[in-house]
């Protein structure tokens, strides 16, 4: 009987197509691919002596970051430049909105300028969601990452690297180690890797870390390491945070390495050509061992590489998606 | 109240006074605002004639639990705009929450509040006491001195006292001087930061959660203190089936214990924050099916005493923004009644049940002698035709537009409202 705002809908066309790109969820498996797919055409635009299409030509791509990010932001301008787009970096501390500006007058503002695109980062979980349902029609919105909700972008380019080494998700046990609750990145995998036919799905953690009714989105769920990992064709490391100790989540540095940290001992149990993952920026000695993360199973910094395929892809399918959604 | 006494004869309406058990076709006739007779054909000369033929009478609504907005409220409304707002939905009494700007626990705060309320005319407010100064949760208010200006009870509202020593303290000193203690079961360690029912949608939203034991396990502590100190308690707002339970049990032990539940946790549950719906934010927040169930039942079957509307009217500015940067809360006295007669429609209630929460079981859960109909006493009561149907949005009036129901079409349209022998909304 209530009106509920159109999730599910909000970022895609009539006819299927991205328009906006604010969660995994939701989306088909063929439009998980066509992502993929668009992304391997721009991998090799990377390695050419001069790294850009046009296909962005014209357009004004906003960088709006409430939340500090050197790698992600970093990641969103390479891509949006490759493409050709003009690129505004604006970094907002969530305090500047609540210093009196509403944040929809700020997206107003910016509106006015005329731009395309906003690549969003905001610790609200839903925030991209909201910005989306209120922009004019014509301006894509991209999510960056949002509170504990949603990393669409970093879950593709997981998706990609996993593809490129695996060839495929048939079949494929994925496990992922550490903090989940706090995870953004980690519920977009789960979407992900469910959705384009993974055979299992597993997050590993102590109870502290892991959210509750996780089981609801499709995961097994291990509190132990070595039966987590056992047989797994994919290990994803996640951050910890440093303040999760403060607030009773943990009690150590030292004792969640002890359990739950990945050495080469540790990871015995997985599948002996299993990729070792990491969304980055990696804790050394806390989450991964140098020796991990370092090592030949590592593919973390392939990752970031991929992400930038993978962000020109998103970056161009949403605005083909306005562009025909505006002619329509 | 400011319109004139009313002399009416209100002819063939169907009577329903749980209080009395009454549910029958009969005349009513107030003369000079007094309610003089109830009966068969009744002949009154020189009375206005209101045909209730096919509608319903109702008691005047007891809201145990809302805001009001004012003082402190700003743009999200005040009490003039929404005591009208409550009697275009039925209501005579409000019992109003404590934390306004300032906050209720002073003596001119009291008056402020019954003055502009008196002036407005449309609703007799009973105003709660702040149970500690400022809400502060450790030194109590003046709470005789309140009760004496007015305030029918203490609350600590949506900041529930901490510290048990405090709290216990809060029981004797209420105790001592017969004032009832009206609390909202939370523990706020447990609900720190959250802002959706801990659970599966909470986790794939990604919102902070709020989980049910932080309301039961300060429920438990609230009703031992209770069955110790022998206070007069009303709970405010429960939200789930543990605290159902917890109630239940309570009430069998006999403790003088009463419950609320506020309308929209028997209607929706945690699905409706899909997409992030801010209209559906609300403290405590809405739970799972199973809880919902639990409290449909715990009202039908009696644990659940009253049916509040939590009415929490907010700016529009207030709920644009990321969900977890909302302000929680529905404004929701107008759709109150609505939503319970859609209830009924649906089998979950009888409508003498759901009225009987509306009125003396209101009434009961605030001490107070409302909620009724008794001859020889001014007349409060509401006419109400509950088969047409309606779009809160086509004629809304609190000045607070947060609601997840503005578009739904719902049974019930207000006639007329009567508070203390004026009357108070009046529509065709």
């Amino acid at each position: 009987m209530i009106a509920t705002p159109p999730s599910a809908s909000l970022q895609l066309t009539d006819d299927g197509k991205l328009k906006h790109f604010l969660s995994v969820e939701h989306c088909s498996r063929s439009l998980l691919e066509d992502i993929l797919n668009t992304a391997a055409g721009f991998v090799e635009v990377g390695d050419r002596s001069i790294k850009k299409v046009p296909l962005l030509r014209g357009k004004t791509v906003v960088n709006l970051f409430f939340e500090a990010s050197t790698r992600t932001r970093t990641t969103f301008e390479l891509a949006a430049k490759r493409l050709s787009a003009d690129v505004l970096n604006i970094d907002i501390a969530k305090s500047a909105t609540s210093k009196g500006e509403s944040l929809m007058d700020m997206l107003w503002n910016l509106e006015a300028m005329s731009s395309d695109m906003f690549v969003v980062r905001h610790s609200d979980s839903g925030a991209p969601s909201f910005i989306a349902e209120h922009v004019t029609p014509n301006v894509a919105v991209i999510n960056a990452g949002d509170g504990r909700h949603a990393h669409p972008t970093q879950a593709m380019l997981d998706m990609y690297t996993i593809r490129h080494y695996k060839q495929r998700f048939e079949g494929l046990k994925v496990a992922i180690v550490g903090d989940v609750l706090h995870s953004r990145v980690a519920r977009s995998q789960i979407h992900a890797l469910n959705i384009l036919g993974a055979e299992e799905v597993r997050v590993i953690g102590p109870r502290t870390l892991i959210p509750v009714d996780i089981d609801a989105l499709g995961v097994s769920v291990y509190s132990d390491l070595s039966q987590g990992l056992k047989d797994v064709d994919v290990v994803i490391a996640l951050r910890l945070q440093k303040e999760r100790m403060d607030s009773a989540l943990l009690p150590s540095e030292s004792e969640f390495f002890r359990l739950y940290g990945l050495n080469n001992d540790r990871l015995r149990p997985a599948k002996p050509d299993a990729i070792i993952m990491h969304p980055g920026p990696i804790n050394r000695g806390v989450e991964i061992a140098s020796e991990v993360a370092d090592g030949e199973r590592a593919v973390i910094l392939h990752q970031v590489t991929f992400g930038i395929a993978v962000r020109m892809a998103v970056m161009s399918m949403c605005i083909a998606g306005q562009d025909a959604g505006g002619m329509a | 109240m400011n319109s004139p006494r009313a002399h009416l004869l209100i002819r063939k309406g169907r009577v329903i006074d749980p209080a009395n058990g009454r549910d029958e076709v009969l005349d009513v006739l107030i003369e000079n605002g007094r309610l003089v007779r109830m009966g068969a054909s009744l002949d009154a000369p020189g009375a206005e004639i209101f045909n209730a033929e096919g509608l319903c009478v109702f008691p005047g609504l007891v809201d145990t639990c809302m805001r009001l907005s004012e003082p402190g409220g700003g743009r999200s409304g005040s009490i003039a705009s929404e005591t009208r707002a409550a009697a275009s939905g039925g209501f005579t009494h409000l019992c109003a929450l404590p934390d306004t700007d300032p906050v209720v626990d002073n003596t001119a705060v009291v008056r402020l509040i019954r003055e502009r309320a008196m002036k407005a005319g449309f609703a007799r407010v009973l105003p709660l006491a702040a149970m500690t100064q400022q809400l502060n949760g450790s030194q109590l208010a003046e709470m005789q001195t309140l009760k004496e200006a007015g305030c029918i009870g203490v609350s600590n509202a949506g900041k529930p006292v901490q510290d048990a020593l405090v709290l216990k303290r809060c029981f004797e000193y209420a105790a001592t001087f017969n004032i009832p203690v009206m609390l909202r079961p939370q523990d706020n360690a447990l609900a720190a930061g959250g802002c959706a029912h801990e659970g599966a949608v909470s986790t794939r939203l990604g919102l902070p959660g709020v989980p049910a034991i932080a309301e039961t396990i300060d429920l438990a502590r609230t009703l031992l203190l209770v069955e110790a100190v022998g206070v007069r308690a009303h709970i405010h707002q429960i939200s789930c089936a543990a605290s159902v339970a917890l109630l239940r049990d309570a009430k069998t032990k006999g403790l003088p214990v009463t419950a609320d539940v506020c309308i929209h946790h028997l209607l929706l549950d945690e699905s409706a924050l899909e997409g992030f719906n801010s209209q559906c934010h609300i403290q405590p927040p809405l739970r799972s099916q199973l809880d919902r169930d639990a409290l449909i039942t715990a009202v039908a079957d009696g644990t659940i005493d009253a049916i509040c509307s939590q009415h929490t009217p907010v700016g529009s500015s207030s709920k644009q923004a990321p969900f977890p940067a909302t302000k929680a809360g529905i404004s929701g006295i107008e759709t109150l009644l609505p939503l319970l007669l859609h209830l009924v429609e649906e089998g979950h209630l009888s409508l003498q049940r759901a009225i009987e929460t509306l009125t003396c079981g209101a009434a009961k859960s605030l001490d107070q002698t409302v909620g009724h109909l008794e001859i020889g006493r001014a007349a409060s009561l509401c006419i109400v035709d509950t088969k047409t149907r309606k779009r809160p949005s086509d004629d809304w009036i609190s000045a607070g537009k947060n609601s997840p129901w503005m578009e739904a079409v719902l049974p019930g349209v207000v006639r007329l409202t009567m508070c203390e022998g004026r009357i108070t909304w009046l529509s065709d």
